[in-house]
C-alpha cells in the first residue's frame, strides 16, 4: 500500500450508496439471467492468446458519436476502439450519476484497460492485443435491443478479428 | 446496470465461440445474471480495477480475472471473489 491515499471513493460497491429513486427502481427490477449459460473453453495458453477488452464505461474515442442519454431504456449501441487508442483519446460519455466518474476520467485504464492489456502482452502474460475493442454504455435497463442486436454485432467483430479471449469491465 | 450489461454481452461472445471473463462489482447482480466466468471485486462503483494511477494494482486484478479462463476446474457460471493483496 502507498502512504498517501487520494480522495477517491473506497470500499466495495453496494446498492445502498445509490440514490433513493435508483434503489426503488432496482428493488422492482427483474435482472435478466443467461439461461442456459454458454461456455467456451480457452483453446490455448494465455501467453498465446489474442485478447480484447469490452468495457461498459461509456467511453467514446474523441471525435466519434457520444452515447445518447435520451434513449429510453438506455443506448445499447457500441463504439469500436482501435488498439492504438491512447487513454487521452477516450472521452467519458456515460450518463449514469450512480457512480463516481472522477477516477476513470483521471485514468481511463481503470475502466478501459488498453494500456494494461498492452503491458500484460509485453510482460509475456498474454500473447497479443486484439486490433479492435468495444465500448458500450452500461446503463441499459431495457435489455432487448442489446441481446437481439448490439451484443451479437459486437461479438461478431471480435470473431472476425480472431480474438481468443475477452475481458469485460463494468463501472 | 453496468454489471448486467457486461454479463449479457459476455454470454453472447461465448455463444459465438470466444471465452470471456467479466469483472463484477455487485455480487448479487452477478448471481442473478450469471455471466459465464466472473470475478467479483470488492471495489466501489466507478473503480472496477481497484485504483486510478496504479498500474500494478490494476494488472493484479486483470491477471486474476484472466487466469480464470485457464482454470479447467471451473464450469459455466463460475463466480470467484477477488481478494486484494
Amino acid at each position: 500500500m502507498h502512504g498517501e491515499e487520494p480522495c477517491y471513493t473506497l470500499g466495495m460497491a453496494t446498492t445502498s450508496e445509490l440514490k433513493l429513486s435508483v434503489r426503488l427502481f432496482l428493488k422492482a427490477y427483474r435482472w435478466r439471467t443467461n439461461s442456459p449459460i454458454p461456455w467456451t473453453p480457452l483453446k490455448k495458453p494465455l501467453s498465446d492468446c489474442r485478447v480484447a477488452v469490452v468495457s461498459s464505461a461509456g467511453f467514446v474515442p474523441i471525435g466519434s458519436k457520444k452515447f445518447d442519454e435520451e434513449i429510453r431504456g438506455g443506448d445499447s449501441s457500441f463504439r469500436i476502439v482501435p488498439s492504438n487508442t491512447l487513454p487521452t483519446d477516450l472521452a467519458d460519455s456515460h450518463r449514469s450519476e450512480s457512480f463516481d466518474h472522477t477516477a476513470m476520467e483521471a485514468d481511463p485504464d481503470l475502466a478501459f484497460p488498453l494500456t494494461r492489456i498492452r503491458e500484460l502482452c509485453e510482460e509475456g502474460f498474454l500473447g497479443e492485443v486484439a486490433p479492435r475493442h468495444l465500448s458500450y454504455m452500461g446503463s441499459i435497463t431495457a435489455t432487448g435491443p442489446l441481446i437481439r442486436d448490439s451484443a451479437p454485432a459486437g461479438a461478431a467483430q471480435l470473431v472476425l478479428d480472431e480474438v481468443d479471449l475477452v475481458l469485460l469491465v463494468p463501472v | 446496470m453496468c454489471n448486467q450489461t457486461v454479463g449479457l454481452i459476455a454470454a453472447e461472445i461465448e455463444r459465438q465461440g470466444i471465452p470471456t471473463v467479466a469483472i463484477q462489482l455487485l455480487r448479487s447482480v452477478a448471481e442473478a445474471v450469471k455471466p459465464p466466468r466472473a470475478l467479483w471485486v470488492p471495489f466501489a462503483h466507478g473503480y472496477p480495477l481497484h485504483k486510478p494511477g496504479e498500474p500494478e494494482l490494476q494488472k493484479a486484478v486483470m491477471r486474476a480475472a484472466l487466469k480464470m479462463a485457464e482454470n479447467e476446474k471451473l464450469e459455466a457460471g463460475a463466480l470467484l471473489d477477488y481478494i486484494p493483496e
